[in-house]
Formats: C-alpha cells, sequence, structure tokens
C-alpha cells in the first residue's frame, strides 16, 4: 500500500468527483422537480464532450471556452427535449414512463452521434490536458484541477441562484413538494422546463471534463448514467446536497479500494457501497423519509 | 357500561406543532360516539394514533384490554378495529369486489393466504352481503376507480366491515355527500350499531351527529374538551366558545 | 365472452406449434427461439413488475445466473452434447430463484423509485462480478458442451422447450392473477399502504412475487446458453436485455396477461427486422429509438389497452353514427 497513491486517490477522488457531483446534481434537480429519472443525462454528457471536440478540433476553440458555447447549446436542447416529450408523459406511471422515453431519447442522440462521430472512441486535447502540476506532493493533471475549479464555481453559482434569487425560490419550492408550489402561484410547468434545461446544461459542462479525462464514444455513455442513477440515489434522490456529497464521496472511496484492494474491486465497490447503504437507509444519505400516507 | 376502547392523556406534536395534548377519550361498548371539534382540533391525528399510523408521544390506547399503543396498523386491524379516511381510499384498478376480498384475510396465517385461490364460497358469499348491505351489489365486477365518490364511501364502509370489526373509526363519512346518501348512511350504522358493533365517528355535520350519536366528545386544540350526551353537548357554552372563539391558527398536520 | 377468449388463446398456441413443422428455414426458426424466450421472460417480468408496479430493472441478473448455473453444473456433471443438457434448463430456474431471495431482500425495502435503482446497481454487481472472478470464468465465458445435432434440425428442439417455458409463464402469471395472492400483488400496487393497512403482509408478498418472476427468467437464460454454446458475462448479464424485457411488457400493456407476449413477439421481430434492414448500426438505433419513442408517448398503456380502448370507442363511435343517421331520416 503506497502512501502517494492513497495521497493521489484521494485528491483524484474529490477533483473527479466533483464533476461527477456537478453532473449528478442536475440529475437529482430534475427528478426532485419533475419526477423525471433522466437516463439520457449520460448520452447528453457524451454530446457535450463531443460539441466540445467538434469546437476544438474543426475550429480550434479552447475547451473552456468553447463552455460559451456548449451550455446554452445544451440548455436550449434540453427545453426543446423537455417540451416535446416530456410533458406528454402523463398517468399513473409517470416516473416509470419517464425512464422510457427518455430511453428512447438517449438510444436516437446515441445513433446521430454515432452517425456524425463514428464509434471511434476520441478524447479532447489542450495544453493543460496533457500536463500536470505537482499538486500537494502528487503530480496531477492540470485538467483535473481546472475542472474542480470550474464544478465549484459552477456548483456555487447554481446554489447562489437556488438561495439568492426569486426563481430558485420557486425551484426551491417545488422540490419540497409540488403542489403546495403550484398552490401558492408558482408556475410550476416553467419552473420544471428551466431546471430541466439546466440539468442538461451542466452535462455541457462535466462532458468537456470527462472527454479530456476519458477517451470516449456514445457507448460511454452506459457506464456513466448507471454512475450517476447510484451517486443520485446515495445521496437521496432529489436532494442535492446529497448529490454533491455521494458524488465525491463514491469516486473517493473507488478510487481508494482500487489502491488497497485492486482495481477489479473498484469498479465493483461502486455499485456495492450503494445496496449496503440502501440496506441501512433506505432513503438514502439526505433523503426524504418516505411518507407514510396513513 | 364497559368502555371497548380507551385513549389516555395521548400527547403528540409534529415538529412545533402539538397535535394533540393529554388527550382522553372512550369509547364504550355497544355505543356510537362522536367525535367533534374545530378544523384543526387533532381529530384525524387521534384516529392515526388510534389505529397504528401514528405513534403518540405519550399516553396510551388500550382495546379490549390489550394495550395497542404501539402497534402497527395491520395488527390494529387484525384485532378489530376497522376504519374509514377522510379522502376514500380504494384499490382503484381492481374490481369492487376484488378489493372486498383483498380485506378478508385477518385470521389467517400468511403462509395459506398465498396458496389460497382468489377466495372460498362463504367469503365471495360474505363480501356480497356486505355489498349489497351498503347498496352498491350491482357495481361489484366493475372497477373500483370508475365509482362515484358516494359509492366508494360506500365501498370503504363495505370493506372495513367485511373484516367484523368490534369498533369502527369513521372518518367523516358524511363528508361531501348529499342528503339521501346521509340518512342512508346513518340508517346503515345504526343497524350495525344494533347488531354489536360500535362507533366513533368524527364529523362536521352536526345535525348527522347529534341526531346518530348517543355520546358525544368535543375536542379542542388537541385536548377533549368536554363530553356527553347531544343534548348536554348542545347547551354547553365552552362548546360553543370552541367553536366561534377557539384560533385556528394552525392546520391539521395529518397526511390523509 | 370467456369462450371466445379461449379458442383466440388455443389457436395461437397451435399456430405457434405448427410453424416450425412449416417454416424450415433455420433463421426464421432461430429468430422464433429467441422471440419465445423473450415472450416467456417478458411474461414473468410482468408477473411480478406488472402486479405489484415495483419495475424490475435488473431482470438480467436471473437470465445470467440461469445461465451459469446451468453451465457450470453441466461441466460439474459431464453432461455430454445432447437433449439430457435440456434437464438443466430448470435447474437454471432454481438458481436464478435462489439468487433472487437475497437479491429481493436488499432491493424490496426501499421505495418505488429507488427500487428501480437499485436493481440497476445489484444487476451491475453480477455483471462485474461475473467479468472478475475466475469461477465464472471472466472475460472470456465458459463453453458448453458441443451438439453436434444438423444444422436444419437444430433448432427445432430449442423452440419446443422455449414454447414449453412460455406456456408455463403464462398458466403461473393466470394462477397468480385468480388467487388471494395474486390481488394481494395489485392491492400494493394501488394503495400499498392501505393494503398494509387492511393486514395484507406487503413485504412477504412482494418477495415471494419476486422470487416467482425470477423461474422462466433463469430457465430462458439457461436455455439459451445451450443454445449459444459459450456464455460470457456482458452477455447474457446485459443492461439492454433489463430494459427490453421491461419494454415488452409494458408496450404490450402492463399487468395484462397477452400484453408481455404481443409486446415481445413484436418488439423482437421489430428488432430482428431493423437490424436486417438497416445493417448500419446507428441507423437501426435511431429508428428504433424513434418508434419506441413514438409507441411510448401515443399508446402508453400499452398496445392490448390502445386496441382495447380503440374497440370501445369506434363501437361508440358507431353506436352514436347510427343514432344521428336515424336522426337524419
Amino acid at each position: 500500500m503506497n502512501g502517494t497513491a492513497v495521497l493521489y486517490s484521494i485528491i483524484d477522488g474529490v477533483l473527479t468527483g466533483s464533476v461527477y457531483a456537478l453532473m449528478a446534481t442536475g440529475l437529482t434537480l430534475i427528478f426532485g422537480v419533475m419526477n423525471i429519472i433522466n437516463v439520457a443525462q449520460g448520452i447528453f454528457v457524451i454530446l457535450g464532450a463531443y460539441l466540445s471536440y467538434a469546437l476544438s478540433v474543426h475550429l480550434g476553440i479552447d475547451l473552456f471556452v468553447g463552455l460559451a458555447i456548449t451550455i446554452p447549446t445544451l440548455f436550449v436542447v434540453g427545453i426543446v427535449v423537455e417540451r416535446l416529450f416530456l410533458t406528454r408523459i402523463k398517468g399513473p406511471e409517470r416516473v416509470v414512463m419517464s425512464i422510457l422515453v427518455t430511453y428512447a431519447v438517449s438510444l436516437v442522440i446515441e445513433g446521430i452521434l454515432n452517425l456524425v462521430f463514428s464509434t471511434n472512441y476520441v478524447e479532447l486535447h489542450a495544453w493543460y490536458v496533457d500536463r500536470s502540476v505537482r499538486f500537494f506532493g502528487v503530480y496531477v493533471g492540470y485538467i483535473y484541477l481546472l475542472g474542480f475549479a470550474m464544478a465549484v464555481v459552477m456548483l456555487g453559482a447554481l446554489y447562489v441562484m437556488l438561495y439568492r434569487t426569486r426563481f430558485g425560490t420557486s425551484v426551491r419550492a417545488s422540490l419540497a413538494d409540488q403542489t403546495s408550489a403550484a398552490l401558492v402561484g408558482i408556475n410550476v410547468k416553467r419552473v420544471s422546463t428551466i431546471c430541466f434545461g439546466l440539468g442538461i446544461a451542466v452535462t455541457a459542462a462535466g462532458g468537456m471534463i470527462y472527454g479530456a479525462t476519458n477517451s470516449f464514444n456514445a457507448s460511454s455513455s452506459y457506464d456513466l448514467i448507471s454512475r450517476l442513477l447510484v451517486i443520485i440515489v446515495l445521496g437521496g434522490m432529489g436532494s442535492l446536497g446529497g448529490a454533491l456529497v455521494a458524488g465525491i464521496m463514491m469516486v473517493t472511496i473507488e478510487d481508494l479500494v482500487g489502491v488497497v484492494w485492486g482495481p477489479v474491486w473498484s469498479n465493483l465497490s461502486f455499485f456495492l457501497i450503494l445496496v449496503v447503504v440502501l440496506s441501512l437507509r433506505p432513503q438514502g444519505l439526505f433523503g426524504k423519509q418516505s411518507v407514510r400516507v396513513a | 357500561m364497559t368502555n371497548l376502547l380507551t385513549v389516555e392523556r395521548v400527547s403528540k406534536s409534529f415538529g412545533g406543532l402539538q397535535a394533540l395534548a393529554e388527550c382522553s377519550l372512550s369509547v364504550e361498548k355497544g355505543s356510537i360516539t362522536g367525535l367533534i371539534g374545530p378544523n384543526g382540533s387533532g381529530k384525524t391525528t387521534l384516529f392515526n394514533v388510534i389505529t397504528g399510523y401514528e405513534k403518540p408521544d405519550s399516553g396510551s390506547v388500550t382495546f379490549e384490554g390489550t394495550e395497542i399503543t404501539r402497534a402497527s396498523p395491520s395488527k390494529v386491524f387484525a384485532l378489530g378495529v376497522g376504519r374509514t379516511f377522510q379522502i376514500t381510499r380504494i384499490f382503484a384498478r381492481i374490481t369492487v369486489l376484488e378489493n372486498m376480498l383483498v380485506a378478508t384475510q385477518r385470521d389467517e396465517g400468511w403462509l395459506r393466504g398465498l396458496t389460497r385461490s382468489k377466495s372460498s364460497k362463504s367469503e365471495l358469499a360474505a363480501a356480497m352481503e356486505w355489498l349489497d348491505f351498503v347498496g352498491i351489489g350491482r357495481l361489484a365486477a366493475q372497477p373500483a376507480g370508475s365509482l362515484s365518490f358516494g359509492q366508494r364511501k360506500l365501498l370503504e364502509l363495505a370493506y372495513v366491515l367485511v373484516a367484523d370489526p368490534d369498533v369502527i373509526l369513521l372518518d367523516e363519512p358524511a363528508g361531501g355527500v348529499n342528503l339521501t346518501l346521509i340518512n342512508e348512511i346513518a340508517d346503515k350504522i345504526r343497524a350495525l350499531n344494533k347488531s354489536g358493533k360500535s362507533f366513533l365517528i368524527v364529523e362536521h355535520n352536526m345535525e348527522f351527529v347529534m341526531n346518530l350519536c348517543d355520546r358525544v366528545t368535543v375536542m379542542h386544540q388537541g385536548v377533549d374538551l368536554v363530553s356527553g350526551t347531544p343534548q348536554e353537548i348542545r347547551s354547553n357554552p365552552l362548546v360553543l366558545d370552541a367553536y366561534l372563539g377557539g384560533s385556528d391558527e394552525y392546520d391539521d398536520e395529518e397526511v390523509s | 365472452m370467456l369462450r371466445v377468449r379461449n379458442v383466440w388463446w388455443i389457436v395461437a398456441l397451435a399456430v405457434l406449434v405448427l410453424f416450425p413443422l412449416f417454416e424450415t428455414n433455420p433463421t426464421w426458426t432461430g429468430i422464433g427461439v429467441s422471440a419465445l424466450i423473450f415472450m416467456g421472460c417478458a411474461t414473468s417480468w410482468n408477473m411480478f413488475s406488472g402486479y405489484s408496479g415495483y419495475v424490475n430493472l435488473g431482470s438480467a441478473v436471473f437470465y445470467g445466473v440461469g445461465a451459469y448455473t446451468m453451465t457450470l453444473l453441466a461441466d460439474h456433471l459431464n453432461v455430454p452434447g445432447n437433449g439430457d443438457l435440456f434437464w438443466l434448463v430448470p435447474v437454471g430456474g432454481l438458481g436464478a430463484m435462489i439468487v433472487a431471495i437475497p437479491f429481493g431482500l436488499i432491493a424490496l425495502r426501499v421505495r418505488r423509485h429507488t427500487f428501480v435503482v437499485i436493481t440497476i446497481a445489484i444487476f451491475f454487481v453480477f455483471q462485474l462480478s461475473a467479468i472478475n472472478f475466475s469461477f465464472t470464468g471472466g472475460t472470456a465465458g465458459l463453453q458448453l458442451p458441443y451438439i453436434p445435432w444438423l444444422e436444419t434440425n437444430f433448432n427445432k428442439p430449442f423452440y419446443y422447450v422455449a414454447l414449453a417455458i412460455v406456456v408455463f409463464a403464462t398458466l403461473l402469471s393466470v394462477a397468480v392473477r385468480r388467487s388471494r395472492f395474486g390481488l394481494q400483488l395489485l392491492a400494493i400496487r394501488d394503495d400499498e399502504d392501505r393494503a398494509a393497512g387492511l393486514g395484507v403482509k406487503v413485504f412477504a408478498v412482494k418477495l415471494v412475487g419476486f422470487t416467482l418472476s425470477a423461474f422462466a427468467v433463469g430457465m430462458g437464460g439457461a436455455l439459451y446458453a445451450i443454445f449459444l454454446g459459450q456464455i460470457y458475462p456482458q452477455f447474457v448479464f446485459d443492461p439492454i436485455f433489463d430494459i427490453s424485457i421491461a419494454l415488452m411488457a409494458i408496450l404490450g400493456g402492463l399487468g395484462t396477461l397477452t400484453g408481455p407476449l404481443l409486446g415481445a413477439l413484436l418488439l423482437e421481430s421489430t428488432q430482428q427486422y431493423l437490424a436486417i434492414r438497416f445493417s448500419n448500426g446507428s441507423i437501426y438505433l435511431i429508428v428504433f429509438g424513434a418508434l419506441f419513442l413514438l409507441i411510448v408517448l401515443f399508446m402508453p398503456q400499452g398496445v392490448v389497452v390502445f386496441l382495447g380502448d380503440w374497440r370501445t370507442r369506434s363501437r361508440e363511435r358507431r353506436a352514436e353514427g347510427a343514432l344521428v343517421a336515424s336522426d337524419a331520416l
């Protein structure tokens, strides 16, 4: 057991975990406000990554600068998808239907991405992707630090929006209880649409970092979405703070397990932890206790 | 006159909200007891505590000598306490008759219940009998979700009865129902009472309560204010005060 | 009414039984085998998830465990490559049931929405374990004894065994629906807390339903393992399988009897057709996804319910039309 390796895992866990946390926050926000499990979140991340790729490779735009284009683009894509498909989901099995609808959307997007970009694995490159810096005694790629900073900024902006703006209050009210929110005059439909857009917009940012730190193609979305789902359930579905904590925690633990017991176990640990935690605490770490409706 | 159901100094708070404050109540065997009080006085919370959906912070609930303070809803139901809900809860996607059959297994061990076919002849007959008794026998094969509001109330009453409870807690049985149906319901309650069942009824409809019940308890701000015959209650100045003067600054917090 | 319906079942069964006798092209009978296996799995899945409303997205666990149990046993018992292997198919089903118990004990304690995700997580635990542990052969998987049957006749026995599984799963679903147990599952779907309050032993009922639903799926996995002759983790523990099974049942009509059968038949044939028509994988994904989207949005209750409603509505319209017409006279 190498001390440096352990240190590296923790640092990587926090840095990478924060990006996962960002993407998971989008996912849990969507669930909390709309009661929709967006399994297309993974493919949207990849879409963001490919967009950054296209901008970088074909137009020479820097990855971070490109975010100014990809983030709004994905925000709009999110709104379009929501208006076109998600508003039509009705009926008692809303959550299950949302899984199916978003899954179908993800298939279509996956097909389009494969068509446009082929199934070859690609990576994002920039000077800060390929170079490292010494950080607390270990070598860390610049991109990880920048990614962390970006995640912090974006999450910070999200929290500011939630707690300091009128719109944010509407969102928090909808998160707590949609019916009551509607009763006090909050336009729940509009809040839903915008939240969905926001939830997808963060995947643009997350996608860029993901693409810079992993080689990917459209099928990488499956692994991504399974991790994001695990994170939001662990944190408690609908709990923003939970997604943050769970995201960082899970990636850190996964890295540590990999160092201590080997890579075989690290992958497994991700899912095992969820199973263990849910056995003890069915609502997740910060989830609401399921209301016992008498 | 023995007490079938006794509630002794039960308190329950939700966060900062004191829903019940040392509330006491008793239902005599064979009686129809009314429970009235302004909105927010804690009536439904009390029902929830009695039937096990909420656990009280202090105090006790006894049924036929057995303490049921911390018992689960199914245990309370199995002991013979039936209960309806303010917002009718039925199983919408199965038929009316099937709704009845869900409740018909109070006494058997669960393994037995698994291997049974849906119902024995006698159970079916009993279920139909109750459906006819409440007047919706002809709707037996329809999905319960297609029933009107009044019909649902009757269905809920029927399937509480099919388990043959000794005491039945009715939460606003006359709420939102037309006059003819209200009288029908009152008649059914009287008939059941004659055959030995006791009732505890929460209601806002004063006429209904005064005509039907032999004892009435008035609740106000989580505590039992007065108990007595309908006449005694009607002329008690405290009751009037509670309804007109008392502050209703908080809502019932019950999730019912 | 019941009589008419029974006739349809018999006709359908006859068609299925006679099919391989008339159509000998192994491509078609091969599709038949896989369609039947899906039909059996979808029906079995629906028996729990459709009736109780707890959508299980990890049923590939049962499929994979069935496949692995069978393969390991065949190896351990030195079963030769012939029809004897089919006797191990139910054992595969049993293996799946045994696994379903701890699976259910963990997964069924959470709320409905969380349940969906936890089944996905447990699925990945199994998939990753199969990849990483040596007794499962790792990523290379395991081999089954070679069956030296002629190509032209190879599919037939598999077809009939698969058909038997479908019949079994369907009959089991009917039995459950008619039983007190099935009623309790349905009550749990409509109002779990109320059912609990009425004395239904909710957790036990869910666990039993969950375990029962594993049997046919496990058998399906075991059968397909023999069919392929080789299994490896990503194939028998396939996330697409998870979603396909659920999709087939939902598309057909969640909670209905014919729904999963119809859904599986339609979906599997469509998938195969599209795969042949659009050899380009990406176009296939787009077309499939788009079709899927259309169906889910416009027939959310499933084909069976949609058709049923449509028939009722057109009957009403015809009746109305007759009234209007008679008015005009």
